[in-house]
């Protein structure tokens, strides 16, 4: 037991000699994280593990934007340090991660934390330190709570939404035939379905799959048993390729509706190697423009970006989000002015009438934090996807599905916003 | 009966590699006692080098044969440079030396490929034939029943056929006797690792194609099923492994088809319970003598 | 069946001399005035250090002394976590919650140690490891309880102003993990500790002497449980969360290497083990940080972890805190040949 004391003294003291305690107050001088000269964020997202294929990009790409404002002059004189941490998309370390950003490297906001089970853990912590948590990256309904959460903000439509817009798109082009629902045993297939079933009424099949079992098989089989026509799946990029290649391995032939979570066509292309045809014809959405529409001016932006500041990293559709996070955190940066806090900062968000490459607006207002009001379907042909039909905007409740009619915006000339 | 018909196929295409992989294990555990954690990543890394291999000639069977070799050197190289020189006083050495080199072959194979997964072709179709409306197997799941087929048989030869074999059970039941006899008990260890680490890397190539593609951590499910269907046979008996896959894989799929993919865990720990409160050492243990 | 180095039995006789309260009392001053001290990030990993201990003490005791190998510790913490979850967020009574978190998982221990007594070795393993796997299933197949991988907020009062919250942590945490450390090393003291030994090095033996051999173990089991239990209820007061993600297999796997890196079957064993769950990760991780690139930093913190792993083992198969005793080691060693 003596050592044990030794031992627990050095390690103790060790650790106390690393203190430096400063205290933060609500002046604009000491806000954390901001200097004149530097503007510090965080962000947590799985580098490592199952859950790192794809996501792994989006940061990245985030950070490239980021350079690439920094060596036009920054934001008001400021350059944005972005820190990126490895949570492995474990919620523990989630906590580890956001704790060291926010109590000792001091970040200004948390920008982007990657996750629902991940980013809830810290949604009180943050809350508690009054920590700005914009752009969520997933589409959970939690980060809408601006009464319970009044820093939290999401990016992404949320899954309820979506939901509602694919099964508006089935409800018209296959009426009357056989729908059914494949999703992810968590809030992804459940706020999925629900939406699905606000709009369908209820499905002939559902079957759900967990990411710990990657065999789709007995699900893909029940399916086709109940002889469905069109198959909506809640599914991730690399469950959305097992889905799809089982089908056809038991020569099952409907047609698939998914998610934009799990239908980023470079991913899912790679992923079904050979078997890539099998992807003609998928439907899916999304509210960003799409990394293969070359023609399309954001698109020109970023790969200008990706070339010059991402190290010409694959250009896929995490790129396309990562790069656009960073643009819609630069213009609440310069809404929140020069004089920036954290409360100039969510006082701008809510503030809203952001536009940029969304085809339709974020959402943001005092009564709303929640992201990208709806969606507009792509198809797959030739391995590449396209829009199709106009974009429709909703809410997750049982609000109508509508078409949404304002015009694309095009980037600024110099590929940074302004104050507007 | 169609449904019944499908999902037993299914599992069993499954179990087949289950049991190889599970074979693995039992191989390792017969000549070092020691179950090795590191199984699935040493079987990932070997299937990289296939995969590099058949990228760059674009000959799935070249990527296959190297992704076998480079599962033999492997093996006998963990066993020669690390395993050799771990204190067995204590059997969790080994464990934790063993989930030291995961985290070392992960962190590696991430730095070099990047964690994306990464498609693995298969050989033959994938696609199923169809008997009477139901889809039943296709030519890739013949080929997996043919390759486990085959690697039982060699086993099952090497073991009771020949000299080498006897010498490696001779190694691992009574190392000190054995070398008194004159047979090289290192060199049969490294061989039983070589071997292990060999089936392991031929059941990894089998499972990439079905799953989601090639990324450091594709085997970690691979692993706790295959550690499953082992302790479930018997981790000293070869047949217990082949068995233990099997039974693994069909209880999976009727699980999953008929109850839903969530309950499937559950399933699998309660048939752990019954059959291990039954048969401590698992279902093919040879009975022991009483200890007291 | 894991066998500690007999040394360990040996020179523990030695030790026995110092009260565990004359260690207990100095290290509860000291880490108080630590809190005041350490800034709040820094007192937050303090206090994730005193809950990793609370686990690592009790399964060092099950795994060290008694010879069991579990891979399930984690699904015993989930354990504690989600009743302390569920707990508070009906009754709101945090010492009421820790409590019941801690009887909860003491039953579940006792029914997984009813039957772990009957196994041995990799067929225990094999066993327990069905049990931390089986953790997101139940969560998702009893999603109107625990949410399914979302998982469950803590509803928690903030501490008095006086304090910071990370403070109030570290003071919880180590109130609870110095409690079970010394009820532990009185434990082991005692006749149950000899038990637990006589049991580890030879049944048979220990039979032959009156000793209950599956008695003990269920003992062991249910006291490591108990041990766990108040971790994961410490964890879930830690985080303000509960969710299957948070207790996946590699947080048992990952409880094992601490314990045996640290010195298997020694308590202060279980306390540099869980002073290196904390520390090494993050130690890793600021080291591959100055790589620059983004996929080279977390593989690179991965593979660093890895090495320090077989490192350690292959340099000190006792662990760290055999270290000191290297001459004994090596006399024990010559005698042994």
């Amino acid at each position: 037991m003596r050592r044990t004391a030794t031992v627990l003294a050095v390690v103790l003291l060790a650790a106390g000699c690393s203190s430096n305690g400063t205290s933060n107050s609500g002046s604009s001088s000491d806000t954390p994280g901001v200097t004149d000269t530097e503007i510090t964020v965080g962000t947590h997202m799985p580098l490592t593990g199952p859950a790192a294929a794809g996501y792994s990009k989006i940061a990245p790409a985030t950070k490239a934007y980021f350079d690439f404002v920094n060596a036009n002059g920054g934001v008001n004189g400021r350059k944005i340090t972005y820190k990126i941490m490895d949570d492995g998309y474990n919620p523990s370390n989630t906590q580890q991660v956001v704790r060291q950003m926010v109590l000792q490297d001091k970040v200004f906001a948390i920008l982007n934390g990657l996750g629902t089970p991940t980013h809830t853990g810290v949604l009180d912590f943050l809350k508690t330190n009054r920590v700005p948590d914009l752009f969520v990256a997933s589409g959970s309904r939690s980060w809408n709570q601006p009464d319970k959460y009044p820093g939290t903000f999401g990016f992404n439509p949320d899954y309820t939404v979506e939901g509602k817009i694919l099964g508006t798109y089935v409800k018209e082009t296959y009426p009357g035939k056989k729908v059914c629902f494949l999703g992810q045993d968590d809030d992804f297939g459940r706020d999925s379905l629900e939406g699905i079933e606000k709009i369908l009424g209820s499905v002939t099949a559902k079957q759900s799959y967990v990411t710990s079992n990657p065999n789709v098989g007995p699900q893909i089989g029940a399916l086709k048993a109940a002889a469905c026509d069109v198959v909506m799946l809640a599914t991730v990029p690399g469950f959305t390729a097992l889905s799809i290649g089982t089908a056809a391995k038991i020569g099952f032939k409907p047609q698939f509706v998914v998610s934009n979570v799990g239908s980023d066509p470079t991913t899912l292309t790679k992923t079904l190697g050979p078997a890539a045809g099998l992807l003609e014809g998928v439907v899916a959405a999304n509210y960003l423009p799409l990394a293969n529409d070359d023609a399309n001016p954001w698109i020109q932006l970023y790969k200008k970006v990706n070339s010059d500041y991402n190290g010409n990293a694959e250009f896929d559709n995490n790129i396309v989000y990562g790069m656009s996070v960073g643009y819609l955190f630069v213009q609440s940066l310069q809404a929140a002015g020069k004089d920036l806090t954290r409360d100039s900062l969510i006082a701008a968000v809510e503030k809203g009438g952001f536009t940029g490459p969304g085809l339709v607006p974020v959402r943001f207002s005092a009564k709303d934090h929640s992201g990208y009001a709806g969606e507009q379907l792509t198809k797959l042909t030739g391995g590449k996807a396209a829009y199709f039909g106009t974009a429709y905007q909703t809410d997750d409740g049982d609000g109508a599905v509508a078409a949404y009619t304002g015009t694309a915006v095009a980037p600024p000339q110099n590929g940074i916003p302004t104050a507007q | 009966m169609d449904r019944f018909l499908y999902l037993t196929f299914d599992g069993l295409s499954r179990g087949a590699i289950y049991a190889a992989f599970a074979l693995a294990l039992v191989l390792i555990w017969r000549a070092a006692r020691i179950v090795n954690f590191a199984q699935g990543a040493m079987a990932v890394a070997a299937a990289y080098a296939g995969y590099s291999v058949t990228n760059a000639t674009g000959s799935y069977w070249l990527g296959f044969i190297t992704a076998v070799a480079g599962g033999l050197l492997l093996g006998a190289a963990v066993e020669r440079v690390v395993m050799r020189f771990v204190d067995h006083s204590s059997p969790l050495n080994g464990v934790v030396v063993a989930l030291g080199l995961v985290l070392i072959i992960q962190g590696v194979l991430g730095m070099i490929y990047g964690n994306e997964f990464r498609p693995a072709q298969a050989p033959f179709s994938r696609d199923a034939f169809q008997i009477g409306g139901v889809a039943l197997l296709s030519r890739y799941d013949l080929f997996v029943f043919a390759a486990v087929g085959t690697v039982v048989a060699l086993l099952t030869l090497l073991f009771t056929r020949t000299p080498t074999g006897l010498r490696m059970r001779a190694a691992a039941f009574a190392p000190d006797v054995s070398r008194l006899l004159g047979v090289p008990v290192g060199g049969m260890l490294t061989l039983g690792w070589a071997l292990a680490a060999a089936v392991g890397s031929l059941a990894g190539m089998l499972v990439v194609p079905t799953e989601l593609g090639l990324h450091p951590n594709a085997m970690d499910l691979l692993f706790i099923s295959a550690f499953t269907a082992a302790v479930l046979g018997g981790l000293d008996s070869p047949v217990g492994a082949v068995v233990g896959g099997l039974v693994v894989g069909l209880l999976l799929a009727y699980v999953s088809g008929y109850l839903g993919a969530t309950v499937a865990p559950m399933a699998v720990l309660i048939l752990l319970v019954v059959v291990l409160l039954g048969r401590p050492d698992g279902l093919f243990s040879k009975a022991k003598a009483r200890t007291a | 069946m894991v066998s500690a180095p007999k040394k360990v039995a040996i020179s523990r006789k030695k030790r026995q001399r110092i009260s565990p309260l004359l260690v207990v009392i100095p290290a509860a001053a000291l880490i108080l005035a630590l809190t005041y001290a350490l800034p709040p990030f820094r007192n937050y990993q303090l206090a994730t250090v005193g809950a990793y201990l609370c686990v690592t003490a009790g399964l060092t005791v099950l795994t060290g002394l008694n010879g069991q190998l579990s891979l399930g510790h984690g699904a015993l913490m989930a354990t504690g976590a989600y009743t302390l979850a569920l707990m508070q967020n009906r009754f709101n009574l945090l010492v009421a919650g820790i409590v019941v978190a801690v009887l909860v998982t003491t039953v579940v221990g006792a029914v997984i140690g009813l039957a772990a007594a009957r196994l041995r070795g990799p067929y225990l393993a094999g066993l327990t490891l069905a049990v931390a796997v089986v953790v997101p299933s139940i969560a998702s197949t009893f999603d109107e309880t625990f949410n399914s991988d979302q998982g469950l907020t803590v509803a928690l009062e903030p501490p008095p102003d006086a304090i910071t919250v990370e403070q109030w942590q570290a003071w919880v945490c180590w109130g609870a993990a110095l409690v079970t450390v010394l009820l532990l090393a009185y434990l082991i003291r005692g006749r149950f500790g000899r038990d637990l030994r006589a049991v580890r090095d030879d049944e048979t033996a220990a039979k032959l002497a009156g000793i209950g051999v599956a008695r003990t173990q269920v003992l062991a089991f249910v006291v490591s449980a108990a041990c766990a239990g108040l971790a994961g209820a410490l964890f879930a007061v830690l985080a303000q969360s509960v969710s299957p993600g948070a207790f996946p297999l590699t947080l048992s796997l990952f409880l094992l290497m601490a314990i045996v890196i640290g010195g298997l079957g020694r308590l202060v064993g279980a306390l540099i083990g869980a002073v290196l769950l904390v520390a090494l990760p993050s130690f890793a991780q600021s080291i591959a940080e100055s790589s620059g690139s983004v996929r080279l930093e977390g593989n690179l913190a991965l593979t660093f972890f890895g090495v320090v792993l077989v490192v350690v083992m292959l340099a000190a198969p006792g662990g760290l805190t055999s270290l000191t005793n290297l001459r004994i080691r090596r006399k024990s060693q010559k005698g042994r040949k």
